[in-house]
């Protein structure tokens, strides 16, 4: 079987020499077997070295390759240049983010935002180790097992224009981890999270477009996480406003 | 840094409400008055029907809170098209409108014949 | 002890997004119409609410606007307003599936099921209205 040849477009962003990013097209031949990672890498080492990217595991897992390719959020290492043959492929940095240089965005405002939320588990005290582990029953784990899986690729804020208009709001997969945090039955920090995640910045600004879960690779469901939290916290609020004698 | 917003979950609650009576009760209610004949929903027959205080809280249910799920969709439907002043002045116009007809409806339904 | 984080300092380059996003987009069009739906039946409400306090003035008033609502250009809008409005109602028993945990002893009730639960709901709602409402 003869290599198919297939044409990239890839935005290209070098801040010493331009003030916008421009585009540039390359024409290779790839085995069925590649993904779009994959010819970034061979135009890195065959074509043209100076392109900038970013990427680890090539297995789904670091969360380092996300990038708009034909203007969807896409893990690179796992989009397949065979789905897109015949046609060009578009290759953009993720929306929404600034870009640094080429393919490579600035990620600075979502690991304030992740570490806002505190993705640790909190306790009001930690008990003495010789007591040994926070135990947990199967079922405790399946009630946030979802919400974990997350790889911190950042596709889910490329898809989401409530991100891109106001940059404020804390987003989804931060909301999604504080949810599986507040979910884990060894946790206490549920408190100091409501703080962040029931703020202007927080759920109140998502308005459920929903592509969040539809991009995200691992299943995670944000959309889900944020709604589920909206109800939660309405639900809490009316009751504190019906029997305000009731606990704080 | 952040703070709990005491104010969206009222709206936010509103809006439910709203989008749960509107998916409930608002198609057939628009082929009735757009679709059947007149007679269907004739004049005496709404009469008698909105004498009872039961179907008077429905009426008054039914057009309320479907304005205030309207008004928080839009408030920030238009958000996202990147109207900025969105946050306050639009809020405040439509949140208002949806109590304005929150209490036109009230007048209207207290006083049906 | 904490330390304070490094500040670094490079040139970004942060891309306009165009006013026309929604409508590149299948997905987010079909968003924004979710949510012009709202608006649909917004004033569908209200001019419903208006021909109830026409009930207040007397069959003849009534009985005018009834014939009115019959016209063409209404005509139009009501069938405007029914697709938006039964849009509305799709996308909001599909999303309730997701959102609203129902736990059955020990397992949850899978999504789908909470949304066919709704949707039988909604249909029998909408019987009991019309036979409530209608001769
Ligand atoms: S929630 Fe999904 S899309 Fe978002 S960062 Fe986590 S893994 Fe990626
Ligand atoms: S390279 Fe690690 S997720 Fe793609």
């Amino acid at each position: 079987m003869s290599a198919k040849k297939i044409t990239m477009r890839v935005t290209r962003y070098r801040p010493e020499q331009e003030d916008a990013p421009t585009e540039q097209a390359y024409e290779l031949e790839f085995p069925d077997d590649w993904v779009v990672l994959d010819a970034l890498n061979y135009i890195k080492d065959d074509v043209d070295g100076t392109l900038t990217f970013r990427w680890s595991c090539r297995m789904g897992i670091c969360g380092s390759c996300g990038m708009m390719v034909n203007g969807e959020p896409k893990l690179t290492c796992a989009a397949f240049l065979r789905d897109y043959y015949p046609a060009e492929i578009r290759v953009e940095p993720l929306q929404y983010f600034p870009i640094i240089r080429d393919l490579v965005i600035d990620m600075t405002d979502f690991l304030h935002k992740l570490k806002a939320i505190t993705p640790w588990i909190v306790r009001d005290e930690e008990k003495p180790l010789a007591e040994g582990e926070y135990l947990q029953t199967p079922a405790q784990l399946a009630d946030y097992k979802q919400f974990s899986m997350c790889i911190n690729c950042m596709l889910c804020y490329s898809a989401c224009p409530v991100y891109g208009h106001e940059p404020e709001f804390i987003g989804p997969a931060a909301i999604a981890l504080a949810h599986r945090y507040n979910l884990d039955s060894r946790d206490e920090g549920q408190e100091a999270r409501q703080q962040v995640i029931a703020s202007s910045e927080g759920i109140w600004d998502c308005t459920l477009v929903g592509e969040c879960t539809e991009v995200c690779p691992k299943r995670v469901d944000p959309a889900m996480a944020i709604q589920r939290t909206k109800v939660a916290t309405t639900t809490e609020w009316a009751k504190s406003m019906l029997m305000p004698w009731g606990k704080q | 840094m952040y703070e709990v917003n005491k104010t969206e979950p009222f709206w936010w609650g509103l809006f439910s409400l709203g989008g749960v009576v509107a998916a409930l009760f608002v198609p057939i209610h628009i082929i009735m008055v757009g679709f059947l004949s007149a007679e269907a929903v004739g004049y005496h027959q709404m009469v008698a029907l909105v004498g009872n205080p039961l179907i008077k809280l429905y009426l008054f249910t039914l057009v309320s809170l479907p304005l205030f799920h309207a008004a928080h969709r839009l408030r920030f439907a238009l958000k996202d098209l990147g109207l900025k002043v969105a946050g306050g002045l639009l809020g405040v116009f439509l949140y208002g409108g949806a109590v304005f007809g929150t209490m036109v409806a009230a007048y209207i339904v207290a006083t049906l014949p | 002890m904490k330390q304070p984080e490094p500040e670094y300092t490079y040139p970004t380059y942060h891309r306009p997004i165009p006013a026309t996003w929604w409508l590149r987009d299948r997905k987010y069009f079909l968003f924004m119409m979710r949510e012009l739906s709202s608006f649909f039946i917004a004033v569908f409400l209200l001019i419903y609410l208006y021909g109830l306090s026409l009930l207040s003035k007397g069959q003849a008033a009534y009985g005018q606007f009834q014939e009115t609502l019959r016209s063409g250009g209404f005509t139009l809008f009501f069938v405007v307003a029914f697709i938006f409005a039964v849009y509305h109602s799709w996308t909001w028993w599909s999303i309730m599936g997701k959102v609203q945990v129902v736990r059955l002893g020990d397992h949850k009730v899978p999504e789908r099921v909470i949304t066919a639960v709704a949707l039988a709901g909604w249909v029998v709602a909408s019987a009991v209205v019309l036979f409530v409402f209608t001769r």
